[in-house]
């Protein structure tokens, strides 16, 4: 008898079932069977266009719920992601309209505008010790009426910076390649969220990011200024929320202030599915993005096959609680 | 006794018990038995079992194979409300309270006296109730109390009294004095004697070999999963029980005591202050030096720690690290200083658990791993941590290991590893050997003597007397808050209990 081995192949089995890995499997082959099942229900589904309308919803979302990953791996919770979002956009279209200001100096200063409004996040924070939900309820609410008082709750239309809308729905992927035409948005998903996959695995902030989400006070006793890094990581998030509200407004080619409000819950959403812990210190990029594209193919898929909105609603809730389950059963059999 | 009465009173028989979680053999032909009215020690080193085995026994976990009798009929218990029904009751390490509620609900909760026809509950009922359990056990508490403002041992009674209310015949006890200061721990025994005498069984199990002698009648060793030997307590010498446990002799070599007056202060405090907690503290330690800081549980030991290191905040007084007076305001003000500090919880506050042993041993020094732009050097952190792997003897099957999954005298390396790494020249411990073995404490006693002979600064903090009369070059002797006197190392116990139990009004006395 091999007990030798047993005992090895148990342990990688271990291993794999508390690393993400598995949880990863699991969501993504959920998302295969929607995509199978929907392309059966009906021939549009897998038409290019259709896929690229998929890709282009999660466009947002996606770059909205890499914010959110951020922080809810750090151990912290931000509702503030949809409202931050549109604010941006709002100061994009003070900078650009009103202003008139170039668009390569419009844009990145609408970023900047984020990552400060997130460094008032951390502040908050980490130095007045109010817990994350509650300041970042405020803030959402702060946002929300700054946005609209800005504009005086009318939106703002880009139509004096021309190629603006370009940033989001113009194809240099297209250009290069004409059979594949992906919006240049999607291709800005990709490259935020492999550039913050790449600060959370490969960087001092990523490690710091699990390190506090893990056990804040074992961090702070090996003498790091947890403080610093906590307001790091929420600037670190307003910086893709500025992301964000320039994709949301390039594709809309305006500022909306009244939207923004409950995107903060399709992110969490997102980010919950793919399988990163609400109580912190486990989670991955790659599981957030299927998490992204789950809830974009659901409501894509029941849109072709007729289903009111209502229910689609209902049916992302249900991923929402069946996703979280499967996590749950999994710790269960480790345990 | 005799044998026929033995037999008539067995309690409880588990034999043959055989239990793997995936990975681990924990329990292989387990056994152990309980008479009624007898404390019956269960020892061993961590991982031999005795958790496992007991909490089979409460329904915590379930076996695989093997049999438990409960009053000479075979019972199969699935799950802790069975245990329960049959009378066996755990109390576990980490009180399982709730802290916002009061003793007298805490010990009825589910099963509240009820009026006006089940629709309310009898707090006079509750209440009274719970004042005549706490009678029976001789203990003077209020029923009303909320179990968050009272101290671990009286949170403690609480839970034996939830015990006795569900008249439990067996009473199971994971290492109960853990916690508890010199006078908590007689007044626990003292009703440990009183349930003894009403019949209940009680499951004892402790890493500490004094309180073992006190109280038990007999102890049942276990090592590896594996039954060893069940002895009487009285009878049996301390050092036969700890080769059982340890498969071998363990050699007690006396520490000889260098002569470090010509060495230079590493660390000097003066006049510390921080509420009731410290009321002024004065000491250094000398560089190769190990001072043992003692007192009795609650006399401020670990207050001092913290606020040296900068975890909590200080009233008043100075802190100077090589004859240079510091500030520290944080942990990250202590470690620029050149001080670690070794926290008394490993789990919470040492170490992420959660992180392997090479990220945890590269925690304090992660600026140095960080190149530009933040990228971290893998390479750089895997060398470090595998030389300490090597250097520190810890094992582990790599230095991508998550920590929880090591035995705490490896965690405790793993700690120690962290703060090597940072080259920390002054260490503060803070019950280094707290639920780490017998094996695995000697070797960490060594280490620490190799640590101040390469010429750190070290303080051990214990509550384990023996550990600190045995360890330290100087021991500073703390009581309510005050520094009472510094005894020369290999002092003895009564040196010690005179300190330690000072109180203020008896110094003046004195003088």
């Amino acid at each position: 008898m091999n007990l030798v081995a047993e005992v090895d192949r148990q342990r990688i089995l271990d291993r794999v079932k508390s690393s993400g890995a598995y949880h990863r499997l699991l969501a993504f082959s959920g998302l295969l069977v929607l995509m199978i099942g929907f392309s059966l229900a009906s021939p549009n589904f897998l038409q290019t266009a259709n896929v690229i309308n998929i890709l282009q919803a999660t466009s947002v979302n996606g770059v909205l719920a890499v914010a959110a990953t951020i922080v809810i791996i750090s151990g912290g919770i931000d509702l503030s992601v949809g409202t931050l979002m549109t604010f941006c956009s709002v100061m994009a279209g003070v900078f650009l309209t009103y202003w008139g200001l170039p668009i390569f100096v419009g844009v990145p200063l609408a970023i900047v505008v984020g990552t400060c409004c997130g460094t008032v996040t951390g502040l908050l924070i980490a130095k007045l010790k109010i817990p994350p939900f509650i300041a970042t309820l405020g803030m959402m609410l702060i946002y929300r009426g700054m946005s609209l008082a800005i504009c005086a709750a009318k939106p703002i239309y880009f139509n004096s910076t021309p190629g603006f809308t370009d940033i989001s729905t113009g194809t240099i992927v297209g250009a290069v390649i004409p059979e594949i035409p992906v919006p240049n948005g999607v291709l800005i998903l990709f490259l935020v969220s492999m550039l913050v996959a790449f600060v959370l695995g490969r960087t001092i902030l990523g490690r710091f990011i699990f390190a506090m989400g893990s056990n804040e006070e074992a961090l702070r006793l090996s003498g790091v200024n947890s403080d610093q890094w906590k307001i790091a990581v929420y600037s670190l998030a307003g910086a893709v929320c500025g992301v964000a509200g320039i994709l949301i407004a390039s594709r809309i080619n305006s500022a909306q202030p009244s939207i923004g409000q409950g995107y903060e819950l399709d992110a969490i959403a997102a980010v919950v599915i793919g399988g990163t812990s609400l109580s912190g210190g486990r989670g991955t990029m790659l599981g957030t993005m299927i998490g992204a594209l789950i809830i974009s193919v659901v409501a894509n898929g029941l849109r072709i096959l007729s289903v009111p909105q209502e229910w689609q609603i209902v049916v992302t809730g249900t991923i929402i609680i069946v996703a979280v389950y499967t996590d749950i059963l999994r710790h269960r059999a480790t345990v | 006794m005799s044998e026929l009465t033995t037999i008539m009173s067995e309690l409880v028989t588990m034999t043959s018990i055989d239990k793997s979680f995936p990975g681990v053999h924990a329990l292989k032909t387990a056994r152990f038995d309980l008479r009624a009215g007898e404390v019956h020690a269960l020892m061993g080193e961590n991982g031999a079992g005795k958790s496992t085995l007991m909490k089979i026994l409460a329904g915590v976990y379930r076996l695989d194979r093997g049999e438990v009798r409960v009053s000479g009929k075979p019972v199969n218990i699935q799950t802790p409300r069975q245990a329960q029904e049959l009378g066996i009751t755990i109390i576990h390490q980490e009180l399982s309270l709730m802290r916002h509620l009061t003793a007298a609900q805490n010990i009825f909760i589910g099963r509240e006296p009820r009026k006006m026809r089940g629709l309310l509950v009898d707090e006079k009922m509750l209440n009274a109730r719970t004042s005549e359990i706490f009678a029976s056990m001789h203990l003077k508490l209020d029923p009303r109390a909320p179990v968050d403002s009272l101290t671990i041992a009286k949170q403690q009674m609480v839970e034996i009294a939830k015990a006795l209310s569900l008249k439990s015949r067996v009473l199971i006890m994971d290492e109960p004095t853990a916690a508890l200061n010199e006078l908590e721990i007689n007044e626990l025994f003292a009703i440990i004697a009183r349930l003894k005498a009403s019949g209940v069984g009680v499951v004892y199990i402790s890493h500490k070999m004094d309180e073992i002698k006190r109280i038990a009648d007999r102890v049942t060793v276990m090592r590896d999963g594996e039954y060893v030997n069940t002895v009487p307590a009285d009878t049996t010498p301390i050092d036969a029980i700890i080769s059982m446990m340890v498969g071998r002799i363990l050699g007690n070599e006396q520490v000889s005591i260098p002569d470090l007056s010509a060495a230079p202060m590493a660390l000097e405090v003066k006049g510390l202050r921080r509420g009731k907690a410290i009321r002024g503290v004065s000491f250094g330690v000398r560089k190769g030096e190990i001072l043992g800081l003692a007192g009795l549980m609650g006399a401020g030991r670990t207050e001092v720690a913290r606020a040296i290191f900068g975890a909590d905040p200080l009233d008043a007084g100075e802190i100077l690290v090589d004859g240079k007076p510091v500030r520290i305001g944080a942990p990250k003000d202590a470690v620029q200083a050149g001080i670690g500090y070794l926290s008394e919880d490993r789990k919470h506050f040492g170490l992420i658990t959660a992180m392997d042993v090479r990220n945890n041993v590269a925690m304090a020094s992660l600026e140095r791993f960080a190149g530009r732009a933040g990228v971290l050097n893998e390479d750089g952190m895997r060398d470090a941590a595998r030389r300490f792997i090597h250097q520190l003897a810890i094992k582990t099957p790599s230095d991508q290991q998550e920590t929880r999954l090591l035995s705490g005298g490896n965690q405790q390396k793993v700690v120690i590893a962290k703060w090597l790494l940072r080259e920390c020249p002054i260490l503060i411990f803070d019950e280094p050997t707290r639920g780490i073995d017998v094996g695995a404490k000697a070797e960490i006693y060594k280490l620490l003597n190799a640590l101040a002979s390469q010429g750190r600064a070290i303080i051990v903090i214990s509550s384990e007397l023996p550990e600190v009369l045995r360890l330290s070059h100087r021991i500073a002797v703390m009581c309510e808050g005050r520094l009472t006197g510094v005894l020369p190392g290999g002092a003895s116990q009564e040196d010690f209990m005179r300190l330690a139990t000072q109180r203020p009004s008896a110094v003046s006395e004195a003088a």
